[in-house]
């Protein structure tokens, strides 16, 4: 039989909230954050989605209708390209590719970097002295050159693509997580940690990297729209993905070589890709400012 | 100081000589090369011509001959453009990058800071959302659907500029430039604004409005020389930045700088003008990165006592 003090533990579970929670609750008081996070949430579910809705793919050309005008009670709701294919489904596919890229690209960039950051700055020394010349010999390197280059080296097509940007976009998390492991090493629950016996590896996984979390959340959000503009801007130079699989780059290419007689092609991608740009960088405004220290 | 000059100037050469060889053997490592697009001609003229361009020596030969040319500030022969020189091709297109990009850049440092100035002065008022506004739109739109779009609005609707190429003077130099500045304009704005709020907090600039010298003195004496400090350690950055652009810039106006020149030669495999091109933007980076340095240790004396 359950006493009253049972009762009490039971009833009133005082739970304290994170700091990440805490810093969630304020991401969502920003309110121009929190629409970005809605109209972005209804482009990613459009690309994915919206292609099965429609009877082709964009690859399907349509010689009945080719370059058809915007029309949207038609078949091709935003017309056709001069191969006959539908524009708006080429573009939700373009989307997917774009957008996948841009978020797995920013994961794995984001990845590698913490942990490189997060074992040099825990290490200090003479590791951590040659692992960040290394980070500052890339630094030094024009980024766009080594992207076009590893494209080059990997063959071109998705994967060198994705290859190539995330070797390039590793750089920042890595020295900014390097600064806060740095800063992190010295602290009492190290030392404790070291002193109860944790190997290095188990401090930096339990200790050095949750702890970094909040400043990789904020830096991490600016990779997603960074990514998504190399692979665009590769592909616009044809370098990135090629025809005829879609891609933001590259329909913002073919869009630019017929503008002067039908903008269509190029309005919508670029707007699309705008409107992605806006929401992650609105986004990221968002985070920064939710989980700045300094602004409590 | 000369200590620090010479330091960097080491460590910068380190790191452009990294680059270079990683350039040479990721260009050498890429699938395909120069002469492999040529299908008609027969592979005893193909092994010719390789030879003639000691294609055919092992790489590492190939490398120690490419450093010893470099010693000799001599690059080699572009193996697409017949008869021209690396050196010569770099030469006749580093004109107009150069000027491009130092139009950009003034103009992307004139209204930046302008924008900043205006915005921290007047924090949410009408100059400080119409700057925010510029600053977003800079950022979020990307060059490549930016450029395109005036094309059409100025050129090919209102013909006022010329849609590309470089035969209308000064003229065919306003899209490109607006164009190639817009993104750092959007970065230096807000920059600026953030560094003139912080800065305007600032102990000293209290003093100087105690003391009664007046907004435009406190301005200009005080408050400007610390708020841009941050402001001039972005011009390493926006270096790189104006060389990614002017890359794309040159595809989209079809201007004849070396921009374009990479992209090709990239493509085509034209090793030797894919080193000198990449050296060439890689010693700009290291080089204004250093200056940069210099004028920020000149101005910042918290920096001057540091090294």
């Amino acid at each position: 039989m359950p006493t009253d003090a049972d009762a009490l533990i039971d009833a009133a579970p005082i739970r304290h909230a994170s700091t990440l929670e805490l810093q969630f609750r304020r991401f969502r008081n920003h309110r121009l954050a929190m629409v970005s996070v809605w109209v972005l949430a209804l482009i990613v579910l459009a690309c994915f989605l919206g292609p099965f809705l429609f009877p082709f793919t964009g690859q399907d050309a349509d010689f009945d209708n080719i370059n058809a005008q915007v029309d949207l009670f038609s078949a091709h709701p935003f017309g056709t390209d001069d191969f006959g294919r539908d524009l708006l489904v080429r573009v939700l596919e373009g989307g997917q590719v774009s957008l996948t890229i841009g978020f797995l690209g920013a994961i794995v960039a984001g990845v590698i970097g913490v942990f490189y950051g997060a074992v040099s700055g825990f290490l200090g020394g003479r590791v951590d002295g040659l692992m960040m010349r290394l980070v500052e010999i890339l630094f030094g390197f024009p980024y766009v050159i080594l992207v076009i280059l590893l494209s080059l080296l990997f063959g071109g097509g998705n994967i060198a693509l994705f290859a190539a940007i995330v070797f390039t976009l590793w750089l920042t998390p890595a020295v900014v997580v390097r600064a806060q492991a740095q800063g992190l090493a010295r602290k009492e629950f190290v030392e404790a940690a070291r002193a109860g016996g944790m190997t290095g590896r188990q401090i930096v996984f339990e200790h050095i990297v949750p702890n970094s979390l909040s400043v990789v959340i904020v830096y991490g959000s600016l990779l997603v729209p960074e990514v998504i503009l190399s692979e665009s801007f590769l592909s616009f130079l044809g370098i990135g993905i090629k025809e005829p699989q879609a891609s933001w780059g590259n329909l913002i290419q073919t869009g630019t070589s017929a503008m002067a007689t039908d903008l269509r092609l190029l309005l919508l991608p670029g707007t699309l890709l705008a409107i992605v740009l806006f929401c992650l960088n609105f986004i990221a405004d968002g985070l920064a400012e939710a989980f700045d220290p300094n602004d409590r | 100081m000369l200590r620090f000059v010479g330091k960097r100037l080491w460590n910068g050469s380190l790191t452009l000589f990294a680059l270079v060889t990683l350039t040479f053997f990721v260009m050498r490592l890429a699938p395909g090369g120069p002469f492999s697009r040529n299908r008609k001609i027969s592979p005893e003229v193909q092994a010719n011509i390789e030879a003639a361009f000691h294609l055919d020596e092992p790489i590492w030969q190939q490398f120690g001959r490419f450093v010893w040319g470099l010693l000799h500030l001599d690059l080699g022969p572009s193996t697409r453009f017949r008869d021209y020189s690396v050196g010569d091709i770099i030469a006749s297109g580093l004109p107009y990058s150069l000027t491009i990009g130092a139009w950009a850049v003034l103009l992307a440092a004139f209204v930046g800071i302008a924008l900043g100035i205006a915005g921290a002065m007047r924090r949410n008022g009408f100059t400080d959302y119409a700057a925010g506004t510029v600053g977003v739109i800079g950022i979020a739109i990307p060059i490549f659907v930016i450029g395109p779009v005036l094309q059409v609005i100025f050129a090919v609707k209102l013909q006022w500029l010329p849609v590309g190429s470089w035969n209308d003077g000064w003229r065919s130099l306003v899209l490109p430039v607006v164009v190639l500045a817009l993104p750092n304009i959007a970065y230096i704005s807000r920059l600026t604004r953030a560094s003139m709020i912080e800065t305007m907090r600032e102990n000293y600039v209290r003093t100087a409005v105690a003391k009664g010298i007046g907004p435009t003195r406190t301005l200009m004496g005080h408050t400007l020389e610390g708020a841009l400090i941050p402001v001039i350690a972005y011009l390493g950055p926006a270096t790189a930045a104006i060389i990614t652009g002017s890359i794309l810039i040159e595809t989209i106006f079809a201007l004849p700088g070396i921009g374009r020149h990479f992209v090709d030669a990239a493509l085509n495999r034209d090793y030797p003008l894919v080193m000198g091109i990449t050296l060439l933007y890689g010693a700009l980076l290291i080089l204004f990165n250093i200056v940069t340095d210099l004028i920020r240790a000149w101005i910042d004396p918290r920096l001057r006592n540091a090294h």
